[in-house]
């Protein structure tokens, strides 16, 4: 008998709940493929593939139960890195493929792997249905606001302006911001992370393979190569602390140098947004809930990120609500009707027959 | 046979075959009807076969000829293979049916017609300058012009229903009226009004009273000089029940992943005409059907992907626009090795085309539609009901060689129905998906490419199996290890043992019959999928002028039967009839360098089967034979 996971610490039920759980304790090592790692020097996904191979032994499920579902792209290349069960697919189409997988089996752990452009681009529909359905598994999204492994077009991330290969009089279009649109989806689990906060990442990935249901985790990844330094904001250490708005959940949402800064609720619109806490007061500002039932509020969080040149970002857990799962709901359809109606080879043999029948003798 | 009718035995005439029409508005329905009426005869032992026909528009404006909902039965004492070409009675509900189809009607055919919408204004709105019910231009028929909706409004005005509710049951007094002159049973009729509005008693009791009060009206007026009889069909042993194409596909689809122990996994999206596998099989998830009504036809495929991954039967229906989306899927299908099954319920095109009405132009498109070297197997239902078996077999190449596999349908066959002896599912063969379960390298490591020397297929190790860790991907595969490779020699050798896989599948396909009784003849007729019904009704006829034809039908498109390239030798001529521009005589002059000779018909009706007769005969003539 193999043992699972049931509930989180919070007592809700965890999103690896029916994965059987590794007899032996697993090491970064188990996680790990002896495949040549091709990602360029220096790019943001090797640090996401460290923590996430850490982070996998802590999660605790057996390897062979974990299964990694990518599209295409730099980020893509992901599952070939993983000793596990995965498949590198199509572009756009991970959520699809591994709403498949999530849907027909419960035992696994299910882990979509994503980029601005594979998710955001030519897979946008199947995004915003994966997270509406809200199907049990995590997504992450490695987000470097540029198409590297085309070499450098821009992506439905980049400012607008930006100078590309495809753009070099500037691009015109208007860039989503991932989170905002997941939290028009009523997405349950959204968070935003950094490649180079290891600590912050793996937190993230805990809490978002704890959710049940479907888990969004926007990543900010540098690409060295095509957009260097796209989030240097959030990076440098003289300018992050003006950049980072950290997300606590239960804390006033507080930042900036000696907590000067803070986030505030605008009487007149109803809008977030940011005030000096000696001109507003300790009192006026927000008290971070994460388990806000309203999309909306943080929605209006999502909004606190810069939309052009990234100056400023809210980087944490914006939502996290309990709703039922896609795929939970589906099996038990198909269960509760195995249960409720004959099924055996007698009663196939008499729905293929039917009721209007006539015998020839 | 009613009291009635055996009170005037005079005045029964008994017929071999009829072939009836119902047509109407789109909301009159006319579909029900027809089904109903099918249901009965079929109940009666006669052999059918039925064209429904009806307009992509849900409610065209009433009362004009686009609007038009038609639905054709043939019934008949013996076996028949198609609908008909003429009918002998037409049902017209309003001057827009009569319209639409009188052109098709018999020479001294009969028309009931319902006079109640034939006025001024409807005939004016379909071009009537006066009303062909009186003005004689029906001269050639047997015009029985009967006020259906005005003796139906009568007959249910106890249940005190608004006018137009009263109106609606006019198709059941029509089916009472037809039944009455055919004689069906009408037990079947009542019993299914009794199910299907057990939870509206009024509509109920309504219904059931306009169907016996038409069948009352036939059989105490005097307006019909005779009734008639079509006695049932010799038909081997068994039970029998009524069948159509898409109801036996979801069956067949349910009977295989049973017989291959596995869950069912169905991603879809609605489009006509394969939404109403859909619709089946989302009722019958007792059976371990999960059915995904996908956000678009991309993830219907990818979701049955990603379940075939996980160890199901991954499943995914759609016709030719949908398949287009499907291919690049299906296309990862091919180069991950998974099984899954994909049907195309074909209708005519290009792009939106007719929904509704049939083609089978898609043939190319499943064989070729897809980038680089992508072989698919290829299966063709000829019937409705073998839409059952076609769906087992693919199910069982499927799993057996780790493929997807396609299988063809078409609207004509899909809505089509007929008599079907239900199979005994204890005599069809146990499916093994043999999952992988153990690592097969030399160092106890798992190749996922290491493919089964005698079929070619790689081992379906899912995830859950400890030690077979594997990644799979679109990526080209180094052969045996699955590791990303872009080797030039893997490649070329991969390219080809992918073909040689599919290729190899021959091994399980049936050699091609030749239905030749003569044993002389010098032209072969060769078909594929639906046109078999009208093909066969042509060569039947054709023979019977004395002349002599073989026929042959494939079911197994790719790869083709062994014997193909010998059998098409052995002509002097060969026919391929298809409802496209001759896409299996491409595929077969291509193969075969056999100078095979196209016969198209591209209307979005099935080919007509006095046409191809006189054709064939032709052909046979000019060869100069009359055997």
């Amino acid at each position: 008998m193999s043992v699972e996971i049931s509930t989180t610490s919070n007592g809700q039920r965890s999103g690896l709940a029916g994965v059987p759980l590794a007899v032996e304790p697993l090491n970064r090592k188990d996680f790990t493929t002896d495949q040549e790692v091709r990602w360029c020097p220096g790019c943001g996904d090797y640090a996401v593939l460290s923590a996430f191979q850490g982070f996998m032994p802590e999660a605790g499920i057996k390897r062979e139960n974990t299964v990694i579902i990518s599209g295409i792209g730099c980020s893509s290349r992901f599952p070939y890195y993983v000793d596990s069960y995965g498949m590198h697919s199509i572009h756009g189409r991970a959520p699809a493929i591994a709403t498949g997988v999530a849907t027909s089996r419960p035992d696994l752990g299910v882990w979509v792997v994503t980029g601005d452009g594979d998710a955001l681009s030519i897979g946008g529909n199947h995004l915003i249905h994966a997270l509406r359905r809200n199907v049990n598994f995590t997504i992450l999204l490695f987000n470097n606001r540029i198409y590297g492994l085309t070499k450098g077009q821009y992506s439905p991330t980049s400012e607008i302006g930006k100078i590309t290969k495809s753009t070099p009089y500037g691009s015109l279009d208007n860039p989503f911001n991932p989170l905002s649109l997941a939290l028009g989806a009523e997405a349950t689990f959204v968070a935003r992370t950094v490649d180079s906060d290891r600590k912050h990442l793996t937190a993230m990935l805990k809490a978002a393979a704890e959710h049940r249901g479907a888990s969004f985790i926007e990543i900010y990844q540098n690409c060295p190569i095509f957009n260097d330094d796209a989030f240097a904001a959030v990076k440098e250490k003289d300018t992050k602390a003006e950049a980072i708005i950290p997300l606590v959940d239960g804390e006033p949402i507080l930042f900036g140098i000696d907590n000067r800064l803070g986030v505030i609720r605008d009487q007149q619109t109803g809008e977030l947004k940011v005030a000096e806490v000696a001109e507003v007061g300790l009192e006026n500002i927000v008290v971070h809930d994460e388990h806000h039932p309203d999309p909306a509020y943080a929605f209006g969080l999502s909004r606190l990120t810069t939309p052009g040149v990234l100056e400023r970002a809210p980087i944490g857990i914006f939502r996290s609500v309990d709703a039922p799962a896609y795929d939970d709901l589906a099996r038990e359809q198909v269960a509760a009707a195995a249960e409720k109606y004959d099924s055996d080879d007698d009663a196939l043999q008499q729905m293929i027959n039917g009721r209007d029948t006539w015998t020839v003798d | 046979m009613t009291t009635a009718a055996s009170q005037q035995e005079d005045a029964v005439k008994t017929l071999d075959r009829v072939v009836i029409r119902f047509a109407g508005d789109s909301g009159d329905g006319m579909q029900l009807t027809g089904d109903r009426f099918t249901a009965e005869s079929a109940i009666f032992g006669n052999d059918i076969s039925t064209l429904p026909n009806f307009p992509a528009e849900i409610r065209a404006p009433a009362g004009t000829l686009p609007g038009v909902s038609s639905f054709q039965l043939h019934f008949a004492n013996r076996d028949i293979m198609t609908p008909g070409d003429k009918p002998d009675v037409l049902v017209a509900m309003n001057p827009a049916a009569l319209k639409a189809n009188i052109s098709d009607l018999a020479r001294g055919g009969v028309i009931i017609a319902d006079t109640a919408d034939f006025t001024k204004r409807n005939l004016d709105k379909v071009g009537y300058a006066s009303n062909p019910l009186e003005d004689g231009s029906l001269a050639d028929y047997q015009v029985h012009a009967l006020d259906l909706t005005g003796m139906t409004t009568e007959a249910v005005k106890e249940f005190r229903l608004t006018r137009k509710d009263a109106g609606r049951s006019k198709n059941m007094y029509a089916l009472g009226l037809l039944s009455w002159l055919f004689h069906r049973p009408v037990e079947p009729t009542i019993n299914f009004l009794e199910t299907r509005f057990a939870t509206k008693p009024q509509l109920r009791d309504s219904n059931i009273k306009a169907f016996r009060t038409g069948y009352a009206f036939g059989e105490t007026t005097e307006v019909f000089a005779y009734s008639y009889e079509v006695a049932p069909a010799p038909m081997p042993k068994g039970t029998y029940r009524q069948i159509s194409g898409n109801l036996a596909l979801a069956y067949g689809l349910i009977a295989g992943a049973r017989k291959a122990d596995l869950p069912l996994f169905l991603g879809a999206y609605p489009i006509t005409p394969a939404s109403d596998v859909l619709h089946e099989l989302s009722k019958h998830k007792r059976f371990g059907v999960t059915t995904f009504q996908a956000e678009d036809e991309i993830a219907g495929v990818g979701a049955a992907l990603g379940a075939s991954f996980a160890g199901h039967l991954g499943v995914t229906t759609s016709s030719g626009p949908g398949i287009s989306l499907k291919m690049e899927t299906i296309s990862l299908a091919v180069m991950t090795e998974l099984p899954l099954v994909i049907c195309d319920i074909q209708r005519a095109g290009p792009s939106t085309g007719m929904p509704t009405k049939t083609e089978q132009a898609d043939l190319l498109q499943v064989m070729y539609g897809r980038n680089g070297e992508a072989p698919v197997p290829v299966l063709a239902a000829q019937s409705p009901s073998d839409c059952f078996d076609t769906a087992v077999e693919a199910v069982r190449i499927a799993v057996k060689y780790r493929t997807p596999v396609f299988v063809l349908s078409d609207g004509y066959l899909a809505n089509g129905a007929e008599p079907w002896q239900v199979p005994d599912l204890s005599g069809i063969a146990p499916i093994d998906p043999a999952f992988a379960t153990a690592p097969n390298g030399d160092n106890d490591e798992f190749l996922p490419y290491k493919r089964d020397p005698e079929t070619l297929a790689r081992p379906w190790a899912i995830p859950g199996t400890a030690g077979l860790e594997h990644r799979i991907g679109g990526i080209e595969k180094a052969d045996g290890t699955g590791n990303v490779s872009y080797d030039p020699a893997n490649h070329d050798a991969m390219v080809r043992i992918r073909q040689a896989k599919i290729d190899g599948i021959v091994a399980d396909v049936p050699d091609l019959e030749i239905d030749d009784p003569s044993g002389g003849a010098r032209v072969l007729v060769l078909g594929w999928g639906s046109t078999y019904g009208p093909i066969t009704a042509a060569v039947r006829r054709v023979r019977a002028t004395g002349r002599s034809i073989a026929q042959a039908h494939l079911r197994h498109l790719n790869p083709f039967p062994a014997n193909l390239g010998e059998v098409l030798k052995a002509y002097d001529r060969v026919i391929v009839p298809e409802m496209n521009l001759g896409q299996l005589a491409l595929l077969l002059r291509g193969r075969f360098l056999v100078d095979v000779q196209s016969y198209s018909r591209v209307r979005g009706l099935p080919i007509s089967l006095s046409e191809l007769a006189e054709d064939l005969q032709t052909e046979i003539d000019d060869l100069g034979v009359t055997a």
